[in-house]
Formats: structure tokens, sequence, C-alpha cells
């Protein structure tokens, strides 16, 4: 399976993504620069990996979620195309209008950086399906912005359908509902703020996010 | 001429740094700082002369980038000068 790695100005994730892609595919991921228009044919599968896109200026994610390759991605997402987004990436996702909701300042206003324990909210998801229902695992996770937020209705509509895919066990930023990781209706576009590219070799302290990258790829 | 774009959180939304600024004013004695909401003003400097159709594009502006209006609301001043 060909995946591909999107990399925009002060990207700092996409090493990790690129790693964990290649650790589980065997094969190369493409890397994609963030002003090309289109995605070359034959790519299965897209993460839009974790930094500080464009220095975060305006708001997390909102320049790169305007930028000509995301507006590709948005489009052939409609069609069914597998794209992940992990932490700056999540905030990118929510800012192109792929995921409902916003990645606010933390709660306590400080920057989090510490290996997070969070629940398998769904495990019969395209992301999930290695994990077992209500399992626990342990990611990384380094943000100032991952306060998620939906109006009311919204997060009522995500919650019913089962679109929350991981919750926070000890909430490290004020997300609504300990919210940490969704999915959009067709359940083929996924983000979460932590990092599971950064738990996929011993080194890191665990492996629990491999389980992430074998699942969507064995859908593919 | 000129657009004054003022970008600040809905009501309702959690406004974690507005909390902490009013704190802080009370700490320095102003006990009357019920609330304080934070946001930010964009200047824009326009070509052209046409104060309605541009107030028009700016709108457009803002709904497409310059706020996120699933947090943000956002009001536009108009300058001639």
């Amino acid at each position: 399976m060909q995946t591909a790695v999107i990399r925009f100005p002060a990207s700092n994730c996409d090493r990790d993504a690129l790693v964990a892609l290649e650790k589980v595919t065997g094969r190369k991921p493409l890397v994609i620069w963030h002003r090309e228009t289109e995605l070359p044919a034959g790519v299965g599968f897209v993460v839009l990996p974790g930094g500080f896109s464009y220095g975060d200026y305006l708001r997390s994610g909102a320049i790169a979620s305007r930028s000509p390759i995301v507006q590709d991605i948005k489009a052939k997402s409609e069609r069914g195309l597998a794209v992940a987004g992990f932490c700056n990436g999540f905030q990118v996702l929510t800012e192109a209008g792929m995921l409902p909701g916003a990645l606010m300042r933390n709660k306590n206003l400080k920057f989090v950086c510490r290996p997070e324990r969070l629940v398998v909210a769904n495990a019969n998801t395209r992301f999930t399906s290695k994990y077992e229902a209500k399992s626990e695992v342990v990611f990384p996770v380094a943000h100032h912005d991952g306060s998620y937020y939906a109006d009311k209705e919204t997060i009522g509509r995500v919650e019913k359908e089962g679109r929350v895919v991981f919750r926070y066990t000890d909430n490290p930023n004020g997300s609504v509902n300990d919210i940490a990781g969704i999915v959009n209706e067709g359940g083929n576009v996924f983000g979460m703020m932590p990092h599971p590219e950064r738990a996929i070799d011993p080194l890191h302290g665990g492996t629990d996010g491999l389980g992430l990258f074998k699942s969507i790829l064995e859908t593919l | 001429m000129k657009a004054l774009v003022y970008v600040g959180l809905k009501p309702g939304v959690l406004d974690p740094q507005g909390r902490t600024i009013a704190r802080s004013l009370n700490d320095l004695g102003f006990a009357e700082v019920e609330s304080a909401l934070q946001g930010k003003v964009i200047e824009l400097e326009l070509s052209g002369n046409d104060i309605v159709a541009a107030e028009a594009r700016v709108t457009s502006m803002c709904e497409k980038l310059l706020a996120n209006t699933v947090i943000e609301n956002y009001r536009i001043e108009m300058r001639a000068e």
C-alpha cells in the first residue's frame, strides 16, 4: 500500500509518521510538500503530521488547512480516501471542516507534554479494529491547543454515532467529554491530539501506537 | 481604505485566557471586573474605494479564513481613510 505524509512549513512529526508507516507497510511513504495541488495516483492513506504548521499563526492549523494539497485531500476524502491527522494534523482537519469541532487553548493554559493514558472508546472503527474494546493505551501528548470543543448538538451527534474513538482517562487539556480522537461520518477520516506515531518502538517507551496503523492499513 | 476585523470567542465557549485576565485584574485591585474576553484585531489595508463592495469581500475573508465560525464571532469596521 502506498502511503503519504504531508509536509507543511514547521511540521515536526513528519519524520515520526514516515518511520511508523514504513515500519507497518514495509514501503517508503511519499513525502508531499504542501504547495502540491494533487496527491499522486495510488496513494491509499495520508497522514497530516504534528508540528506547528505556519508557526500556528492566526489559529493552530488554520493556514495549513487552506493549502492547495489539503483541498485535494478533502475532495478525495469525500470519495473515501483514508486520512489521519495527529496533533497539529487534527487541528488542520477540524480547520478544514473535515472533522467537526475545534481545538482550543488548553484549559489550564499550559503546554502539556507527557505520556497519556487513553481508553479505546470505539474499537469498531477502521482505525481501532486491532484494539480490544475499552482497552487502555499510552500515547504521548505534546500540545498547547488541544482542548476539543464543539457545540452541544454536535457533541451529542458525534457521541450517538459512536464517533468518539479515544478518550483521556486523566483529561490533560479540558476537552469536552474527555474526547481525544474522533472519526468523520464516513469513518475514513480520523484525528487525535495524542501521538500514536511516537509509540511504535520499544525505545519510545511503548508500542501501543502500532495497532492504529495496522488497523487502518489492513482495511485498504 | 481600511478594514478592522475584530475576532473573538462566541458567548458560552470556554475562554481560560479571558478568565485568567479577569482574575489578574481582580488581584490588582480592580474588583469591578466581572469578566474579560480576549480576542484579536486584524487590520487590512485595501485597494479601491467602494466601501460597500469591500465590506462584502471582507465578510467573505472572515468566513473563509480570518475567523473559525465554530468557536468565533467577528465584527467588521470599515474606514475610508
